[in-house]
């Protein structure tokens, strides 16, 4: 009979990845751009806070974006015409999030000339995308309104690795019960120094705070 | 939800340490899984019985799940507790001061070659 012969292995299955993201934040920080990972459920208006907040930035730094879904391009195809600056779509290819490795394989696809901020929209989904590290400078979600003020309490995770929670879809207010103040509470709880900035995308109200901050994180990147 | 895409992670890494240490068949692997890691252990053995048979270096390898049960300490009182029974919030003193000491693990322990 064989005998049996144990290996320890004892590592976290994220350290590989964990160590890809550093490697490429390093490099970004290098060639002086800017990685923003921005998170959020499905439906509750990425992209067109995307939209909304590139139009605003576009003539003062030179942007593009890296668009992930599982499948189809259609989020891509709309940021281009709706802002003229390049987008790439990514297909994870049943992968419910992006790794540094993926984001890398993305990034090498982007027409880099002259870059200063890349913007990954990630996969939608408050549960997978927060494990893993994209190699981003910063991460960034958004929660919407209709969706509910005890979101922070049901995905930990994603709100306490977030350094930006923007509150979308703030004209809906009065239909639905959502008291934002809890919901700053909620998030503050996870994440002592997460912003919240809310904003109504389709109207554009509230997303020149958003756009500030961006811009401000760019800079401040830059100089270092 | 997202387990297939870990059990790939762990495809990686175990292929990477049989190599090291000149195996040519792995006949378990074990894993360390927190109760609060977000991953759920029947999904994980599911996912992973499809993709390990499809290695092979993996066929036939059984996944064996070791639970940590997911322990939080409050700064406050200095008490120990539960997690999921009480979660972020102290159950000795009401404190929010609280941090995991462990219960988020998602690691290989170790393999049987």
């Amino acid at each position: 009979m064989d005998q049996v012969k144990i290996i320890e292995i004892k590592k976290s299955i994220f350290a590989n990845n964990d160590q890809d993201a550093e490697k490429l934040r390093k490099e970004l920080k290098v060639k002086g751009v800017y990685l923003l990972n921005l998170m959020s459920s499905p439906g509750s208006g990425k992209t067109t806070t995307l939209i909304q907040t590139i139009n605003r930035l576009k003539d003062k730094i030179k942007i593009a974006v890296m668009e992930a879904d599982i499948d189809s391009d259609v989020d891509a195809i709309k940021i281009k015409e709706a802002t003229g600056i390049p987008s790439i779509q990514l297909h994870t290819g049943g992968m419910c999030h992006l790794d540094a490795e993926m984001t890398r394989q993305g990034l090498d696809n982007v027409p880099m000339e002259g870059v200063d901020l890349v913007i990954l929209e990630n996969v939608g989904n408050l549960v997978c995308p927060a494990e893993f590290d994209t190699g981003a400078v910063r991460n960034a979600m958004i929660l919407s309104v209709p969706e509910g003020e005890d979101k922070p309490l049901k995905y930990p995770l994603m709100f306490s690795i977030c350094d930006v929670v923007v509150i979308n879809k703030m004209d809906v207010l009065p239909y639905f019960d959502f008291n934002l103040e809890k919901c700053k509470e909620y998030i503050h709880m996870r994440n002592p120094k997460a912003q919240v900035i809310p904003i109504c995308a389709k109207t554009g109200e509230g997303v020149d705070a958003f756009a500030a901050w961006l811009l401000n994180q760019v800079q401040e990147w830059k100089k270092q | 939800m997202h387990e297939l895409g870990i059990v790939f992670y762990i495809i990686r890494d175990v292929k990477e340490a049989a190599q090291e240490h000149g195996v040519e068949h792995v006949n378990a692997v074990v894993m360390n899984i927190g109760e609060v890691s977000t991953v759920v252990p029947e999904y994980l053995t599911d996912c992973w019985r499809w993709a390990a048979d499809k290695e092979d270096m993996l066929k036939g390898c059984e996944l064996k799940v070791n639970i940590i049960p997911a322990v939080t300490y409050c700064e406050n009182c200095g008490a120990k507790y539960p997690t999921v029974q009480h979660g972020k919030i102290c159950p000795e003193c009401g404190s929010e001061k609280t941090y995991l000491l462990q219960g988020n693990e998602v690691e290989i322990k170790e393999i049987e070659v």
